[in-house]
């Protein structure tokens, strides 16, 4: 209980660091922030299923969703608030997920890994064979109002405002994951990991249960896509929807660990700073550094950088 | 007597085998029946049909007067009718109080199961009631599935009692259990059975157990109900003897 209050506190204390520093940090870095952020909902979303032992090879497919729905809105819709463009976002992965969920549910391991990858690569055909979406090249997104607001062209791709929300949506989400981590429905995820069995003869139901945890996990990678769209002004299938994206996603995932809903942030952040650097410094083998450093996380933290916070315990409790 | 559960006249194959053939039986929430029989009798099958795992081929399956035979394990569990396994089904990486404590909320002892947190004050004494009551409060924070196979085995069995049920089922629950241990054993789930209004349906090898803590004992040979009765006429029945306890045990009085 004492690690659950001091995961709230900690929440708390991140987003006011994380709003305060904007002012003092160059663009670029807060850019890079708030794409990790963005990509670190997705995460936070495969967090979610993860803990029920499942892993998803095409989240991609939500992250495409959210992006592309805010996207369709601001330019075929003409709808230029933020807050409505993320919501469109979200409301586009969360119907997609919902109905995918009572396939995919029941199934388990590498075939629900597949098969959302499968259904990513589905909907990828479907948006490079769309000269209106703009096949390959995708389209631009003009930059949103604020309920009003609308920044002067002068002003930073990322606006004080797009930052601001990112960072508040970020939190909030955050801590409502934390919360329902610690629910009886959040503990289920680890119940039906370890025995489905027992699950069913408590008289819990397992599949409602993947259902509910598949359609939070979609809700997170489409505002996280919605927001990476918004940020970069730009959507295209091949950096939204495409396997490497998904693959991407999990590989932060098994970087960050799951041990608390901080980590999918630290690990995105990690993995961002990483590649940033790795692309400037190291262009030819930028891929293997990357490769090497999961591989050493692999090695020497089994459950992710966020063990390193837990104080080296190997089994990586609940937090 | 308030027959709950009532079994009418079901019928099971598995190929050319036949798990069940014809089982009639009724349980009370007063009673402790005890079920013997030979490996492959049919006993676990039986237990598998009442509890939903299996659905029998023919035949019926009344609780409290409700068909429930083609109701889903979770749907039956819900109604009150919960088991423990012959393998324990606990969750092995979670330690011993997780367990309780999943079970409690599941079982909606711990209401609002989406958002208010399953750990609280309220639900730690539970879980910690429950792991004294079944004398595991010493292997509280140990990892399940490092637990000797006796601890094991009370840990489901009170993962299985949570939430009241009014028939529990356990399969074998000393199987595995050294032989000074499962007289503490069984007397630990009685006691706790003590007092509450819970039908006791248990299959057993140990003909000791049964003779000692059942009220009723029913005997299986190839899914056939061979005998039925009190321990001591079941037990000393010559087809019993013949059939369910073996030859090598022939001189074995009970």
């Amino acid at each position: 209980m004492i690690l659950r209050i001091r995961t709230t506190w900690c929440l708390h204390i991140a987003v006011i660091v994380l709003l305060g520093v904007q002012v003092l940090l160059p663009a670029w870095v807060v850019n890079m922030i708030a794409l990790s952020l963005s990509n670190g909902l997705v995460v936070l979303g495969l967090m979610v299923i993860m803990r029920a032992g499942l892993v998803s090879f095409g989240h991609g497919l939500f992250f495409g969703l959210g992006g592309y729905g805010a996207a369709l809105g601001a330019v075929f819709f003409g709808i230029s608030d933020a807050f409505v463009l993320v919501l469109l976002g979200i409301v586009a992965s969360t119907l997609i997920a919902f109905l995918l969920g009572f396939m995919i549910a029941s199934y388990r391991g590498i075939f629900f890994a597949l098969l959302n990858l499968a259904f990513s690569m589905l909907l990828f055909g479907i948006l490079v064979n769309s000269a209106v979406l703009g096949s390959t090249d995708g389209f631009s997104v003009p930059v949103p109002s604020y309920m009003g607001y609308v920044p002067s062209s002068g002003e930073t791709r990322v606006s004080f405002l797009l930052y601001g929300l990112i960072c508040v949506a970020v939190y909030g989400s955050a801590l409502a994951v934390h919360r329902y981590l610690n629910s009886t429905m959040g503990y289920m995820g680890e119940a039906i990991r370890e025995n489905e069995v027992r699950v069913d003869y408590l008289g819990g139901s397992v599949k409602k249960t993947i259902m509910v945890k598949y359609v939070i996990s979609a809700i997170l990678a489409g505002m996280g896509g919605a927001f990476t769209v918004l940020l970069i002004g730009h959507v295209t299938p091949e950096d939204t929807v495409f396997w490497t994206r998904s693959g991407e996603f999990v590989f932060v995932a098994i970087l960050s660990g799951t041990g608390n809903v901080a980590a999918p942030f630290i690990g995105s952040a990690v993995f961002e700073f990483v590649r940033t650097y790795a692309l400037q410094y190291a262009p030819e083998v930028w891929q293997m550094l990357l490769g090497g450093t999961l591989l050493l996380v692999i090695m020497f933290l089994p459950n992710g950088l966020w063990s390193l916070l837990q104080g080296g315990n190997s089994k990586g409790g609940r937090t | 007597m308030n027959r709950a559960l009532e079994v009418i006249g079901i019928n099971k194959r598995f190929g050319a085998v036949s798990a069940a053939s014809n089982v009639n039986m009724s349980l009370g929430v007063d009673e402790v029946l005890g079920i013997i029989g030979a490996n492959g009798a049919g006993k676990t099958t039986f237990l598998n049909m009442v509890t939903g795992y299996l659905r029998p081929d023919s035949g019926i399956i009344r609780f409290r007067g409700r068909n429930i035979t083609a109701l889903e394990p979770r749907e039956i569990t819900r109604l009150g009718i919960h088991r423990s396994f012959q393998i324990p089904q606990i969750f092995p990486k979670l330690s011993v109080f997780d367990n309780i404590l999943i079970a409690l909320g599941i079982a909606g002892i711990e209401r609002n199961r989406f958002w208010s947190p399953l750990l609280t004050r309220g639900s730690i004494d539970t879980a910690e009631a429950i792991l004294r009551r079944y004398r595991i409060i010493d292997y509280r924070d140990r990892d399940a599935g490092l637990l000797p196979q006796g601890i094991r085995k009370l840990l489901d069995i009170a993962m299985a009692m949570v939430g009241s049920p009014s028939i529990l089922l356990l399969d074998e629950p000393t199987s595995g259990v050294s032989a000074d241990e499962k007289m503490l054993m069984m007397d630990t789930i009685i006691d706790v059975l003590a007092g509450g209004e819970v039908g006791v349906l248990f299959v057993e090898h140990d003909m000791e157990v049964v003779a000692h803590y059942s009220s009723r004992v029913i005997a299986f040979s190839e899914g056939e109900i061979v005998s039925e009765g009190v321990p001591t006429e079941v037990l000393n029945d010559p087809k019993v003897r013949g059939l369910v306890i073996g030859k090598d045990l022939k001189s074995q009085s009970v």
